[in-house]
């Protein structure tokens, strides 16, 4: 199959196009920068440009998009522009181009804003409760990706939960950092229990719904390891494989969703681009529980994790060993 | 008739009434008053009602309508037609301007179903005063009537009920008015009986068809039209029905009762139970008057319905061959043995002769005091020989012995007794005081002599000891060995606290399976610390004694006490509670004097909770020459299954706890709860001894019998291929997982053997069928605050794990129950991580369950 990847410098997009290659697929990716990536004939620039687009997705049978804005901060018109205009001009180039599968890169923050979810499956996109520029755009991208879904070109949305891997700066290098700068502390009680997902288990997922596209048009899946596990847990198992010192110290959920929109606030009067301490959406997503029923998602994808999180947290501890 | 009130033409409900199919509705045109009248009627079967094998015709009270019948009508199995009218002036019917007073409404009700050609067999159920209408119609159809239903509903004023209060309240006539024509108070009124608080749909529901006064005016008529004096018009008519209840003769009746009924209280669920002795009957202590919407009144009725051409099958009653329950302790030939040791007092031991006496004494004072056989007598003595005689004594009079477990909280204790009414009631002080101020029924015996003062203010009427003596000897046999002997009462431990029936021969039974699964012989001595045990010693004329203890606390047992009272009877046998053996386990020291008396124990049996083998074995340094013995059972069955320690050690770790091959007689099966565990289910037993029924508790006893005949423990477990039975928990205790269901008990004893642990609860979070495993364990040196395990400790319960175990939690005291101190109250523990793993605060989990 030839696959075109998009956002193949990611951790995730990286793992993907790896795994293509190794079974023997033909692999094309496409993203800003030049990736070190070899045995992929490669494109770069960005999704939003018409042009280059077309050419990647020329002669593809199909497309994983991962390419997007995923920040916490940043102006709405950039998310805008990235997620949903590039997803859109994606989809038509792959339309146009005979394209046969497409799988969507989404998230499960595209159907929900801050409030628990314990157990659920995967609930529609919905822009209008969803909290944040990223999450808002996502889910619009999402309905307009699932809403091109036809027989000739089935488009399956895969949502991975808080993906966590060996190199990873996402997730796993902010925790360290603010632990080692002594500004992490648990939302609440920070035992509200949270689903991840072990990245070499959404490649896996990537993949499987890409053989699995014909039979799943228009569906959105969520992604994780079924082993849901406490903020504190995930933390204290972070900073343990990497060696990093730290002690829960807790700050009461009000006032961290409180503060963290005043930060917001002033980083966005501020115009400052580094990163702020704390967000409310990132507070409330700290302190309630989030985490998912993966029965239809195995079964329909015929995929089960095959890096456990024990696993996972003795890769992280032996790459931090190493390094 | 004449029209005097507000006339209006009858039509269909408005649609969107919540819970009404609007197919049902249907406007059916009876000649009446020389004239048409139109009913609006709810009928299941419209349009093919000759198909019909039996229709249900149900009859609403005031203020309601058919509205009142939909989960009923909506569970009816195929087949059975179900017909739910308004009354005239009521509902959707016409208003037609006259009044209908209750022989009005009983031919009202015939002219409706002669027009609706109702012919073949008919189930009635009725509410409120919807009751004698019901019952009126039924007695002029007895041919073709199959069964009568009544919920909170009279046909006659118990002697001691005072009119019901809010009627009389609302009897005077401007306030009538005002509550039920001018406003819906009446209505609403209604609504504040029910507990908890009735849905606004369900409100709405109810109020459609009154919407304003002149649609109102029968809900006052109605009112006016019950009969609280003698010369009211409708008093004959009432009496009628009242005396007609006879007429019915056995037809099957279902009594079905909201306890908390302002209204009709319990009185006149008694005295509907007079009316049809056959009844059968389920109460509900925390329903309202509108007991179909406070409880599960539809399938309750439906279940009943089902089981009506069926037949409920005889309760088997093997009586040859069996010795009666009291035959051994009236054998001549151990009349010198001694009974009972006293313990607690300096008093001497007494023989079974004197014991046998005294039962014969105490037995004709309770005559002497009015107690007839059948009548329910509750007894509030602690263990001990007073106990023991006067529970015979009971029996010996063909009486039913009511018995509470004096560890239930008083809240428990006072719903206990409300439920199963005690005509009579003997117990010590602290009984009778608490039953002053709590207000049990009963008349009060006391057990110990009380000055007259003392008489008056506990209520007292009678003391055993002045019984006793102004008694003429009992004239009077043994009573029959199928009648009922006791209500015992559930621990409450693993569900609201049920009154268990036994009858004489199922106890005998009882107590012959005990004599042979541990071979006691007449030679042995028991002592018991465990107080249900402390019967079986005269049960089974050998000699016996209880230990100096508080028996509702077994956990405070001195060991001294014990080893007395092991050396007092040379005793062969020890009963005790884990509770008890855990405390006499860490003082073993104390009793060294007594080393030879303990080493002549050769039994030692450990019920009323699961035990773990550590403990049995560390028994070993208390009973040195002992084999300790587990059995396994319930209130409703007990034994079902025993093991010994040795067997236990050899059956090793497995899918919970092991308690052995079924017991002689007893037959157990696994109901699968999940196709992909065969073999795993609900433990489901049948056995000689086990109970009739629950208590006032219909439905529950259909549910927990089925198959027919069977008890459904409510414990789920499996087989092992050698035939023992492993017990992995509480049925509503199974966690629910993607990959099927977990007891929790397997894996909360592997947790307990890893180091430190002193306890643990296995619960679930999150949906059933996506359930997640939590662990709450306490340390043996307890945790001050409650908080996430270490990771150490995280990593060593995944461990031992066969499924994913989402978080750990280290607390301070784990809930367990009152009377055995071991039984996690495993439902607020899920709760609790339930809430805490949401997000929510990290709260202390409560002391007590």
């Amino acid at each position: 199959m030839r696959v075109l990847v998009t956002g193949a410098t990611s951790m995730i997009g990286r793992m993907v196009a790896e795994r293509l290659l190794a079974r023997g697929d033909e692999v094309t990716v496409l993203q800003r920068s030049t990736t070190e990536m070899t045995g992929v004939q490669q494109f770069n620039g960005s999704v939003t440009d018409a042009g280059i687009v077309s050419q990647a997705v020329a002669g593809q049978d199909a497309v994983i998009h991962l390419a997007a804005k995923v920040d916490i901060t940043g102006e709405w018109d950039d998310f805008v522009s990235v997620n949903v205009e590039g997803t859109s001009t994606l989809l038509a180039a792959a339309k146009t181009a005979g394209v046969s599968r497409f799988v969507y890169i989404s998230s499960p923050s595209v159907a929900h804003g801050g409030e628990s979810l314990i157990g659920v499956g995967a609930e529609p996109a919905d822009p209008d409760s969803t909290s944040g520029h990223y999450a808002t755009s996502k889910a619009m991208a999402e309905q307009l990706a699932l809403a091109a879904s036809t027989a000739d070109m089935p488009v399956v949305a895969i949502r991975p939960h808080l993906v966590i891997g060996v190199g990873d700066t996402q997730l796993v290098e902010r925790i360290l950092d603010r632990a080692r700068q002594g500004r992490l502390p648990l939302i609440g009680s920070g035992l509200a229990l949270i689903d991840t997902t072990w990245v070499d288990n959404a490649a896996d997922a990537m993949v499987a719904a890409l053989d699995e596209c014909p039979d799943l048009g228009g569906e959105a899946f969520v992604i994780s390891n079924g082993e849901p596990r406490t903020v504190h847990e995930l933390i204290a198992r972070i900073t343990n494989a990497a060696g990093v010192e730290w002690s829960p110290r807790s700050v009461p959920r009000k006032v961290a969703i409180a503060g963290g929109s005043v930060i917001e606030t002033v980083w966005d009067r501020t115009s400052r681009d580094d990163e702020p301490p704390m967000t409310s959406f990132g507070a409330e997503q700290l302190s309630t529980a989030h985490w998912f029923d993966q029965q239809r998602t195995r079964e329909a994808l015929g995929w089960t994790p095959k890096v456990s999180l024990a696993e996972g947290f003795e890769r992280l501890s032996e790459h931090y060993r190493n390094s | 008739m004449v029209a005097v009130g507000p006339t209006d033409p009858a039509r269909l409900p408005p649609a969107g009434i919540d819970g009404l199919d609007p197919a049902w509705s249907r406007l059916v045109e009876v000649p009446l008053d020389g004239t048409t009248r139109t009913f609006h009627i709810l009928d299941t079967h419209a349009e093919r009602t000759e198909s019909a094998q039996l229709t249900v015709l149900c009859v609403h009270g005031n203020p309601s309508w058919s509205f009142l019948w939909r989960n009923t009508l909506a569970q009816l199995p195929d087949g059975v037609r179900g017909v739910a009218v308004d009354h005239l002036n009521m509902g959707f019917s016409d208003r037609t301007g006259t009044v209908r007073r209750l022989a009005d409404r009983i031919d009202d009700l015939c002219a409706l179903t002669d027009e609706l050609g109702i012919t073949g067999p008919v189930v009635t159920i009725a509410h409120d005063w919807g009751g004698p209408i019901s019952l009126g119609w039924a007695q002029r159809h007895v041919p073709q009537l199959r069964g009568v239903i009544l919920t909170n509903t009279s046909v006659h004023q118990p002697e001691d009920a005072s009119a019901p209060k809010i009627i009389r309240a609302t009897r005077s006539r401007a306030a009538l008015r005002r509550a039920t024509v001018d406003t819906t108070a009446f209505i609403t009124g209604a609504f504040e009986m029910s507990h908890p608080r009735l849905p606004k749909d369900i409100r709405k529901g109810f109020l459609a068809p009154y919407e304003t006064a002149d649609r109102r005016e029968a809900i006052q008529t109605f009112v006016e039209d019950i009969p609280l004096e003698d010369d009211h018009p409708t008093a004959p008519t009432l009496d009628g029905v009242a005396a007609g209840c006879a007429l019915l003769g056995r037809i099957p009746t279902l009594l079905l009762w909201g306890s908390r009924d302002l209204v009709f209280s319990d009185l006149y669920l008694h005295d509907l139970e007079a009316r049809f002795p056959h009844a059968d009957v389920h109460r509900w202590g925390h329903a309202g008057h509108f007991v179909g919407e406070d409880a599960d009144v539809a399938s309750a009725a439906v279940d009943w319905i089902r089981q009506l051409d069926v037949g409920t099958p005889p309760e088997p009653t093997e009586t040859s061959g069996i010795t009666t329950l009291l035959d051994p302790l009236r054998n001549e030939a151990i009349a010198d043995k001694v009974a009972i040791v006293e313990m607690a007092d300096a008093e001497p031991s007494i023989t079974f002769g004197y014991l046998n006496s005294h039962i014969e004494t105490t037995a004709a004072g309770l005559a002497h005091a009015g107690i007839e056989p059948g009548d329910r007598v509750a007894l509030m003595i602690p263990p001990g020989i007073d106990m023991i005689a006067t529970l015979f004594a009971i029996w010996r009079v063909g009486a039913v012995a009511v018995l509470v477990d004096g560890a239930l909280k008083p809240k428990q204790m006072t719903a206990a007794l409300n439920a199963a009414y005690p005509k009579h009631l003997i117990g010590i002080t602290k009984a009778l005081a608490a039953g002053r101020a709590l207000r049990w029924p009963g008349r009060r015996i006391s057990a110990t002599p009380l000055s007259a003062i003392q008489k008056r203010v506990l209520g007292a009427e009678h003391s055993l000891v002045e019984l006793r003596e102004t008694a003429l000897p009992l004239d009077q046999p043994l009573p029959p060995a199928d009648d009922e002997a006791a209500i015992v009462f559930t621990s409450g431990s693993t569900g609201p606290s049920k009154g268990v029936r036994y009858c004489h021969t199922r106890l005998a039974l009882q107590r012959d399976l005990i004599a042979s699964l541990y071979g006691i012989t007449s030679d042995d001595s028991l002592v018991a610390a465990f107080a249900p045990f402390a019967l079986y010693g005269p049960l089974l004329g050998i000699t016996s004694t209880v230990p100096d203890m508080d028996v509702s606390q077994p956990g405070s047992i001195e060991t001294i006490n014990l080893a007395e009272a092991v050396s007092a009877v040379n005793a062969t046998m020890v009963f005790a509670s884990p509770a008890a053996l855990e405390r006499l386990v860490d003082t073993a020291a104390d009793a060294r004097d007594y080393a030879n008396a303990l080493a002549n124990v050769r039994t030692l049996l450990s019920a009323g909770a699961p035990v773990r083998a550590s403990l049995l074995e560390d028994t070993k340094a208390l009973f040195p020459n002992a084999v300790a013995h587990t059995p396994y059972g319930m209130t409703e069955a007990l034994p079902v299954a025993s093991i010994s320690l040795p067997e236990l050690i050899d059956a090793g770790t497995g899918p919970g706890v092991c308690v052995g091959r079924p017991a002689p007689g007893v037959e157990v099966q696994i109901d699968p709860i999940d196709s992909r565990l065969p073999g795993f289910g609900e433990i489901v037993v049948r056995a000689p001894h086990q109970r009739l029924s629950y208590d006032r508790l219909w439905h529950t006893t259909h549910k927990a019998s089925q198959p027919a005949g069977w008890h459904r423990t409510g414990d789920v477990g499996r087989f092992d291929d050698d035939g023992r039975l492993w017990v992995g928990g509480r049925l509503g205790h199974v966690v629910w997982t993607a990959t099927g269901p977990v007891g929790p008990v397997a894996l909360e004893k592997a947790v307990e053997d890893l180091d430190d642990i002193y306890m643990a609860a296995v619960v679930g979070v999150g949906p059933v069928g996506n359930q997640q495993l939590v662990v709450v364990v306490e340390r043996m040196l307890p945790t001050q605050k409650p908080a996430l395990a270490s990771l150490e400790l995280i990593d060593a319960v995944r461990g031992v794990s066969d499924h994913d175990v989402v978080a750990v939690f280290d607390v301070s005291k784990l809930p367990v129950d009152r009377r055995h101190n071991s039984k996690i109250d495993r439902t607020a523990v899920a709760a609790w991580a339930e809430s805490v793993l949401a997000g929510g605060p990290l709260r202390g989990l409560a002391k007590e369950a």
